[in-house]
């Protein structure tokens, strides 16, 4: 058996297999974010909890319907997409105008009353949200024994981010929303509604997190806190990604996983931490991200 | 997008010079508060009121470096916390009288200062945001790690000790005074770093970087002693506070706990003298009080977030020194 | 007319000592119910504690024993320094005796601290470090339910016994996943079993994968879950998905409650070995006990073993302090505590030691697999039980400075 720095061949690629799986969360989550912030402007600290709702969500329509996951995952970003529209249009476009900070200040309180509400009504334990037939099982690779739906979290969020990605950077679509993001008024003077841009935006990007929270009810425990401990280490996927950055935060995801994957196996104890250190060192080597365009 | 600039916070500061008749103003809320302080415990308890002054203090030592500095650190909770560890563990471990135990977490704190502010103010706005918030969690799973911390339990059982090795600060209104001598000392510190010519040149670096550089100010050096000074005095606050309460745990290097001082500075009014302070009190009420709501209160916590941000944004404080048209 | 007044006078003023006589017989006892309310372990603790305590109160009838018991309750939110702060306004302000439930470890130690510089009492239940019957024990704590030796002792000894020799473990990176690492593999090699490996997992995680690989690969008999709470489950619901248990290995959960099962579903958790002190269907007096408790939680849940033990030690408490008539010196009520055996309906019989330590049999639990699960909460099949003798750390062991020689 060949090893490389003490660890078997057939582990190492097992746990990068894993890894990328990891980053494929990472990726859909940090592509809403990046979304949000790159045409809003706002970095949406919900963005946890409205994740957390997507898998609540697909709980719900479950237990309380009876519709199963693949209904869930059409249904359950609609949901979380409406909800964030409302609060966008309630809440969130009084703080266009000013800096940063308030979004940040404003989405994190909403992040507590959301987690809060949840918290109370159904506890901490978490929900039991057991994997589809038509993806359990898995397939006894030579190194590793790989879980059907793992696959599918791969091929479900490449999918969802290229198919984002197309849309901003080569539709008209796209188009008009970049062009509103960096002069709104000369756009809203060719007649486009800008308004209704900004908000369909912010129900996208939170939609993906729903997606994303779909994703993540079979194999995580579908709790009120599972949101919380997701988000800070998506934020620093942004930020190492570049802000503004769609493609660069999709890229990022993925290798973070990567390298949080390596983490695991050659010193796990550090594995939380690593991500962060990258951060630093990305922040003060090149600032506005690997794929970021400095203003 | 403006992220290069330094936080726009409380137009009223900048707006407002201060002048004599308001000085008098101040001096005479000093003495106010001083008062207010002699009469409290009276009628209130005293273990909660030395756990708002504690706060008040890192609230305000917060505010220097937000309200006047400009600089939005994310991750101040590593300067509170890594003192109280120390202090913690040199009284306990060490046996040190309480007087050189917070000393021993305070220089802590100034250390780390320097260190995580030479790397953060390297950049600006959101992206020095972020580092600080990144290098706070490197101090998070340090403590979660190291032996002396204890991790999870915390240091526990740390002793009040003998004041100067005479005072016996067991009796909580001994504690209490000495807390109120501190909490005064650093208010009337940070005062004087605002109306000083430092600061002057502070709040020119804030309106306008740029300006000031082109009129010779070394804008970093500026900017990382402010840093610095904010962190050594939230480090104090985060060392009588390990002794009030003989104990230092992970919530105090948690970010939640670098939320919750944004959150006081925030209810109290940004780049107010006096705003953390009313800020700090409100919250450390609210959590006490509420205590016996068990869920409720992260989920009124959240709504005061969206409240103060949607209508109250200068703070308490703020909003009454607009009211009254002098700084406060 | 004047002899007449001062009749009427000396009457009323007699009736008066009488009935003042009357009031000063009886006891007034406060109880304080310290739990989390509303993060990770509120499910074993919560509101579910202050009903077991109310229940408790409920069945000793405190006016027959001439004592009159109120119950207060608040959230110290896993933080040491509020649980430090609550309970010395408790003490201080509000007259609070007693203060139990407690659950969080760090928490626990330090309103251990508070209650032995206030002379009062205070019964933990949740918590699992062995300290506080160990050197951090004080004269005025007793640590009911269950904590990490006893935990090591059941499941590690029981599942090497039953031929699980080899061991794998995936520790919470913290000192309470490091402890219960320690002493299980303490136990494991005493009984004649094999540590092979171990991984350190950040604490908390929520994917577990990469080192249930590192696990399987190893092929120990038996994986080790050092872990609890939203760790456990989520290494659980994951060890399913790689096929784990299909493949011949077996899942130790060294540290699982009724509620995690539960919430976890026997589909997921079958097989499952555990050790608990208690579980709502063991006997009839426990279900009986159920019935009640569920009635007046929100979702009909069932009692963990935490909250039988508010239930249990509240009981005590109270049998206590009826004979004391006093509560202002609470070392003396936890001295009296020792002196008299437990007996209840939901732990049996059982003593409590020198240390503070409260001894009761333990049991050793396997998860149903769904066919043999009939309802929501019908979850455990019992395999062995473990007397109290022998899965409690031994009394010269714990360094607990009560304990001399």
């Amino acid at each position: 058996m060949n090893t490389i720095f003490g660890v078997p061949t057939q582990a190492l690629f097992g746990q990068l297999l894993l890894g990328l799986i990891n980053g494929s969360f990472y990726a859909i989550l940090s592509l809403g974010l990046a979304i949000i912030f790159g045409l809003l402007n706002i970095i949406n600290f919900a963005h946890g909890a409205l994740y957390m709702m997507g898998a609540f969500v697909a709980w719900m329509l479950l237990t309380y319907v009876g519709l199963g996951y693949w209904w869930a995952l059409g249904l359950a970003p609609l949901v979380v997409g409406i909800f964030g529209v409302v609060l966008e249009r309630v809440l969130i476009a009084r703080l266009y105008k000013l800096d940063h900070l308030y979004g940040l200040l404003l989405t994190f309180g909403l992040a507590l009353i959301i987690q809060g509400l949840f918290r109370n009504q159904y506890g901490v334990s978490g929900l039991p949200y057991a994997i589809p037939p038509e993806l359990s099982g898995g397939q006894r690779l030579p190194f590793m024994f790989l879980p059907n739906y793992r696959a599918w979290v791969v091929v479900a969020s490449l999918t969802v981010c290229i198919a984002t990605w197309l849309v901003i950077e080569k539709t008209k679509l796209g188009a008009y929303l970049r062009a509103a993001t960096e002069n709104p008024t000369l756009v809203q003077a060719f007649g486009v509604n800008v308004p209704l841009f900004l908000t369909l935006t912010y129900g996208f990007g939170v939609a993906l997190a729903g997606f994303a929270g779909v994703l993540a009810a079979p194999i995580y425990s579908v709790n009120p806190n599972m949101g919380a401990d997701i988000i800070i280490v998506v934020f620093a996927v942004v930020v190492i990604g570049g802000m503004g950055s769609i493609i660069g935060s999709v890229i990022t995801g993925f290798a973070l996983g990567l390298v949080e994957g390596l983490t695991k196996v050659f010193y796990p104890e550090a594995s939380a931490t690593v991500i962060f250190v990258i951060m630093v060192l990305v922040l003060l080597v090149k600032p506005a991200g690997l794929f970021g365009r400095t203003a | 997008m403006a992220d290069t600039a330094a936080i726009d916070v409380a137009p009223i500061a900048a707006a407002l010079p201060t002048r004599r008749d308001d000085k008098a103003l101040h001096r005479m809320i000093f003495v106010g508060i001083a008062l207010a302080l002699f009469a409290a415990p009276l009628v209130l308890y005293p273990v909660y009121l030395m756990k708002v002054l504690c706060f008040a203090l890192f609230a305000l030592a917060f505010n220097l470096l937000l309200g006047y500095g400009g600089l939005l650190s994310f991750g101040h909770a590593a300067y509170f916390g890594m003192a109280s560890y120390l202090c913690a563990y040199t009284a306990k471990s060490l046996g040190f009288t309480p007087e050189l135990a917070i000393l021993s977490g305070t220089a802590t704190a100034a250390l780390f200062g320097l260190v995580f502010g030479s790397l953060a103010i390297r950049r600006q706005g959101i992206y020095f945001s972020m580092i600080t918030l990144a290098l706070a969690q490197m101090a998070y799973f340090f403590s979660l790690q190291a032996k002396f911390t204890g991790g999870e339990d915390g240091i526990q059982a740390v002793p009040r000790g003998n004041l100067f090795g005479v005072i016996s600060l067991a009796d909580d209104r001994a504690m209490y005074g000495l807390v109120c001598v501190i909490f005064m000392a650093g208010m009337l510190l940070i005062y004087r770093i605002i109306h000083s010519p430092f600061g002057q040149v502070l709040k020119a670096i804030r309106d306008n970087e740029p300006r000031a550089i082109s009129l010779g100010y070394r804008a970093n050096q500026y900017k990382l002693a402010v840093f610095v000074l904010s962190a050594t005095l939230a480090g104090l606050a985060g060392s009588t506070k390990a002794i009030v309460f003989q104990l230092a745990s992970l919530t105090d290097v948690h970010w939640s706990m670098s939320g919750e001082v944004v959150l006081m500075t925030l209810v109290g009014g940004m780049g107010t003298v006096f705003g953390p302070i009313l800020g700090a009190l409100v919250i450390v009420t609210m959590e006490t009080y509420l205590a016996q709501f068990g869920a409720w209160v992260t989920i009124i916590q959240g709504c005061v977030f969206v409240l103060c941000v949607l209508l109250f944004r200068e703070g308490i404080i703020g909003l009454v020194a607009k009211l009254i048209r002098k700084p406060l | 007319m004047v002899g007449r007044l001062i009749g009427s006078v000396s009457l009323a003023a007699l009736a008066g000592a009488l009935m003042m006589g009357g009031a000063s017989a009886q006891t007034n006892v406060k109880i304080g119910i310290l739990g989390d309310r509303s993060g990770a372990y509120s499910d074993i603790s919560g509101e579910g504690s202050v009903v077991a305590a109310k229940l408790a109160v409920e069945d000793f009838k405190p006016a027959e024993h001439g004592l009159k018991v109120e119950i207060v309750s608040a959230d110290h939110q896993n933080k040491p320094d509020v649980g430090a702060g609550i309970a010395r306004q408790w003490y201080d302000r509000d007259g609070v005796d007693m203060i139990t439930d407690g659950v969080t470890s760090s928490v626990a130690l330090a309103i251990s601290q508070v209650t032995k510089e206030k002379n009062k009492v205070f019964i933990d239940t949740g918590a699992g470090t062995a300290d506080l019957t160990g050197p951090q024990c004080t004269p005025n704590t007793i640590h009911w339910v269950y904590d990490t030796v006893a935990l090591a002792n059941g499941t590690g000894g029981a599942m090497v016994k039953r031929g699980g020799t080899t061991w794998f473990f995936l520790t919470a990176d913290y000192v309470f996943g490091q402890t219960l690492q320690r002493d299980t593999s303490a136990v494991i090699t005493k009984n004649g079993g094999k540590v092979i490996g171990s991984v350190k997992t950040p604490f908390p995680t929520s994917d577990f994968s990469s080192f249930l690989l590192q696990a399987q690969g190893s092929g120990a008999k038996v994986i080790g879950l050092a872990n609890a709470g939203t760790d456990t489950i989520n290494s659980i619901k994951q060890a399913g998905e790689f096929g784990i248990t299909e493949g011949g290995q077996a899942l130790a959960g060294l540290l699982v409650f009724s509620s995690d099962v539960h919430s976890l579903g026997t589909k997921v958790a079958q097989g499952l070995v555990l050790t608990e002190p208690f579980y709502w269907d063991l006997n009839d007096q426990t279900r009986a006990f159920s019935d009640r408790f569920s009635k007046q939680m929100k979702g009909n849940s069932k009692p963990t073993a935490n909250h039988a033990g508010v239930y249990s030690d509240v009981l005590h408490y109270l049998k206590a302090v009826a004979e004391t008539k006093s509560t202002a010196d609470g070392a003396a009520t936890v001295a009296k505590m020792k002196s008299m055996p437990t007996d209840d309906p939901l732990f049996g019989k059982g003593t409590i030691r020198a240390d503070g330590r409260k001894i009761h049999d333990m049991y050793l639990f396997e998860v149903k697999k769904p066919s043999e699960s009939k309802g929501e909460w019908d979850l455990y099949n019992k395999l062995d039980t473990i007397p109290g003798d022998q899965v409690f750390r031994p009394l010269n062991e714990g360094n607990c400075p009560l304990v001399k020689g």
